[in-house]
């Protein structure tokens, strides 16, 4: 079992590496950051000297060892855009990404099961029609543009609800969070409404499909025709059942909550990590991208490993036969 | 029981004084400041949030002229053509209630002359600093400098005693990784404190009521909270739900939406800043044509033809939906130097311009690649696909190549491009600004962002004259020669200048300055 584990592990590290290869490789084609750092009356001068102090005129496999010799000591580098820690602004920033992230999540699967219980008992009821319709607007959609339409009607034609930003936020130790205070918990609710949207209609599809596949078993018929009540069966015995392929789902999409956070936190300047890496690209700030996408792959090749290392136990297969996969 | 009555007597007491006249203005614009450093960064955004805390020594007012600020007047010294004199003001106290005096601004020149500094090439021919006594300066220059002025209005004054007590002598440094204590506070002697900042969040200041010129200026607001909004439908969504009182960079295609909403307006006035395409004349071929051996825009007649091509007002029309002023000249209405007759030279007639083609063996046309920037300026990328049409009428095949400005305006200065959009503000109001990077040959420190490759000595020693010629009329002469020769050369083709719009409520007075740097202390609210 430790083989197996430590055999998954020296995998993750590879795609970890070759992913910021990957990025180190691109990042010439976003742009030449010195452009952006120093004003239009800067001298030829400037721009080499300021290029050979950020190590730019290097080829970018250096530049990669580089940084990769920083990060393994926790040293990010420093924002071009900012003049600051990347590691201080990205833990100044993840509290949002991680509120939003949980709030649209948890919404997601509230709502994502109970509709999805709901269409698939009532299958041919016109409200679970209705639901299943209107359900395709939320897998259809992009995420911007749901955005903007909830502002435009609930902010700007109703003035319910802030349009951008964190409202105000209480700081705990270090973490500034929304949840403390009324602005805060009012502006948590258009954007983690349009990032959980999609997870939400993606959850109430898989649960009404994998209820419909298991109120036809022969399980569920016995429970009824022993006389238990609808409840009992629906709930205690049929969803029980739903549960473990949606949870599989639910555990990798809050992987892409976080790193899709990108789009609704520039559509309502929410601070997060994402309107960094947004504004990063912008600036062609090398240092917060590298950084938020190795953070991003770390987070994904973690969940995977996970996953892979929660098969072996719940696989009997994978124990016995260590040569292959799965 | 007690602590209770104190603690509601408290609030109540907080409460009366807070409504008196607290007036809060809520502004918002597209980015944030990269740093508070003055001198690191010499960036418009990064300029109009230190104005708020730091002063220059003089600065613009909202119809750009001079007004006294941390000087109160200043002369070219009568023995030495090669000083400026400047008197400072006296009684003014930095935000830490430190004195300010002439041993601050020979420190917070030095500091802005520091590798480092951003601000060092504005005020390179300063050779020297030197405090008189305390309330007089003298400014040394390698030559007579008559415009030395118009390059000071964004040099903020640093209190040399705060800096040293926080370890913020230097500039702050990119690669080191170090974080000056400057970077994120400020202590100046301008009309507002900064209270807190949080970098692409929040920034917030309160009114300074010790500021020298309370009395002076309107000074009606008490408190500024700045947020950038980076998303221009989220940023018009704030100002129409009443979030935000005042909105910069306002989206064109919103202007009507937010002019005929209750309580809301636009203001609007010509921005400094000119929109053009360069042309590579300097080059016996170019790689971006389909002409081999030969370069189309060596001939004045191709270029001539080119400008003839595009129609700016149906661009003005079209594409900017009447927000801009179709340009003759490269230079922005207010600068020293332009002129209406030189401005209004652009006419657009095909048929004038198939014949320049025609004759000048190019009648069949050729193919070139136009390289534009898609996030720099109004409408840039649909600018350049409007010129594409209009110069395919003359035969001209145009490949628009529209990339983000990161990836753009490198291509510019390192000569990689033959013909480009470009966009052109003149900080000193002054056209030598625009000679010395625009139209002087591309040496290492000066003719930087010519990419036309046209290098002519004689102007080039013309220009360099302006430096230190101080009779003001052989001066100005010579800035219309120059600008002759550019403009019978067509070394650019102006497309147009940019209009301005601040968004408001009806609540903010204020006008709009072109240099898009509102002084919140020149703000009226009611």
């Amino acid at each position: 079992m430790l083989a197996y584990i430590i055999r998954r592990a020296g995998q993750s590290a590879l795609v970890l590496l070759i992913v910021g290869l990957v990025a180190f490789a691109m990042f010439r084609f976003v742009g030449d950051p010195i452009d952006n750092m120093l004003g239009q009356e800067r001298t030829a001068e400037d721009i080499e000297r300021l290029r050979a102090q950020l190590g730019l005129d290097q080829p970018f496999v250096v530049q990669y060892y580089k940084f990769l010799e920083g990060a393994v000591q926790g040293n990010f580098g420093v924002s071009y855009r900012q003049g600051r820690p990347v590691a201080e602004i990205l833990l100044e920033r993840a509290p949002a990404t991680l509120e939003l992230a949980m709030v649209s999540g948890v919404l997601a699967i509230l709502f994502g099961i109970a509709l999805g219980v709901f269409t698939a008992i009532r299958r041919d009821g016109w409200l679970a029609n209705v639901i299943m319709s209107a359900s395709l607007i939320g897998v259809s959609l992009p995420t911007f543009l749901i955005g903007i339409l909830l502002i435009y009607l609930f902010s700007v034609e109703l003035g319910w609800l802030p349009s951008f930003g964190r409202g105000e936020t209480v700081d705990l130790g270090g973490w500034s969070t929304g949840f403390l205070t009324e602005s805060g918990l009012k502006a948590l609710i258009l954007p983690s409404i349009t990032l959980g949207l999609y997870q939400m209609t993606l959850i109430m599809r898989l649960v009404r499909s994998e209820m419909l596949e298991v109120l036809r078993q022969d399980y569920i018929r016995f429970a009824r025709a022993r006389g238990l009540r609808d409840r009992a069966v629906n709930f205690r015995h049929a969803l029980k059942n739903t549960m473990v392929p949606v949870i599989t789902v639910i555990g990798l999409q809050l992987g892409a909550i976080i790193a899709f956070a990108i789009i609704t936190e520039t559509v309502f300047q929410w601070p997060g990590v994402g309107l960094l890496f947004i504004n990063a690209i912008q600036f062609v700030d090398i240092p917060v991208m590298a950084a938020y996408l190795m953070l991003i792959s770390v987070m994904f090749v973690g969940i995977n490993l996970l996953v892979d290392i929660l098969y072996f136990f719940i696989d009997p297969r994978l124990r016995a036969d260590r040569s292959g996969g799965h | 029981m007690k602590t209770i009555v104190a603690i509601s007597m408290a609030a109540a007491l907080l409460a009366t004084t807070a409504s008196v006249s607290a007036e809060t203005l809520r502004w918002a614009r597209s980015g944030d400041a990269l740093t508070l450093d003055p001198h690191a960064q010499n960036e418009g955004p990064t300029h109009t949030i230190r104005h708020q805390m730091y002063e220059p020594l003089i600065i613009r007012d909202v119809t750009g002229a001079f007004e006294p600020a941390l000087a109160t007047d200043w002369a070219p010294s009568a023995d030495d053509p090669n000083v400026w004199v400047f008197n400072l003001r006296q009684g003014v106290k930095f935000h830490d209630g430190a004195d300010f005096t002439a041993e601050d601004v020979v420190f917070s020149f030095e500091r802005a002359k520091q590798p480092n500094s951003d601000m060092k090439e504005l005020i390179g021919s300063i050779t020297e600093v030197r405090a008189v006594d305390d309330y007089t300066i003298e400014m040394v220059t390698d030559g007579p400098n008559p415009i030395l002025p118009s390059n000071l209005t964004n040099l903020f004054i640093m209190d040399k005693g705060w800096t040293e007590a926080n370890d913020t002598v230097n500039v702050q440094d990119f690669e080191g990784g170090e974080i000056t204590y400057a970077t994120t506070n400020a202590n100046g002697t301008g009309p507002y404190v900064l209270q807190s900042r949080e970098p692409d969040v929040r920034t917030v200041m309160t009114r300074n009521d010790n500021y020298w010129g309370i009395d002076q200026f309107p000074m009606e607001v008490t408190e500024i909270v700045y947020t950038p909004i980076q998303n221009a439908a989220t940023r018009v969504a704030a100002l129409l739900s009443g979030e935000v009182d005042f909105l910069q960079d306002m989206p064109v295609q919103d202007l009507d939406r937010v002019n005929n909403a209750d309580g809301l307006v636009v203001k609007q006035a010509p921005q400094n800043r000119v929109i053009f395409f360069g042309m590579n004349q300097g080059a016996d071929d170019i790689e971006a044509d389909d002409i081999d051996g030969a370069n189309p825009l060596a001939d004045v007649r191709v270029r001539k033809a080119m400008s003839m091509a595009i129609n700016r007002d149906a661009i003005r029309q079209v594409v900017m939906r009447g927000q801009s002023q179709p340009a003759g000249m490269i230079a922005p209405p207010f600068v020293n130097g332009w002129t209406e007759a030189m401005d209004s030279e652009s006419t657009t007639d095909i048929e004038g311009a198939k014949a320049l083609m025609e004759e000048a063996g190019y009648g069949d046309g050729f193919s070139i690649r136009l390289d534009c920037p898609n996030d720099r300026y109004v409408n840039d990328e649909a600018i350049c696909q409007a010129a594409v049409g209009m110069l395919g009428q003359i035969g001209v095949t145009v490949n628009l190549d529209a990339k983000p400005k990161a990836q753009h305006f490198p291509l510019i200065t390192d000569g990689q491009t033959d013909f480009y959009m470009l966009g052109w503000g003149v900080p000193t109001y002054d056209s030598e600004y625009i000679f010395n990077f625009l139209v002087h040959g591309r040496e290492s420190d000066i003719g930087t962002w010519n990419g036309t490759g046209f290098d002519n000595d004689e102007l080039d020693a013309k220009i360099e004259s302006l430096a230190s010629n101080t009779d003001l009329e052989a001066r100005n002469a010579d800035i219309a020669d120059i600008w002759r020769v550019v403009q019978d050369e067509q070394l650019y083709i102006p497309i147009h200048h940019q209009v301005l719009n601040w968004g408001m409520s009806d609540k903010v007075g204020i006008e709009v300055d072109p240099e898009d740097q509102p002084k919140v202390k020149y703000f009226t609210m009611n």
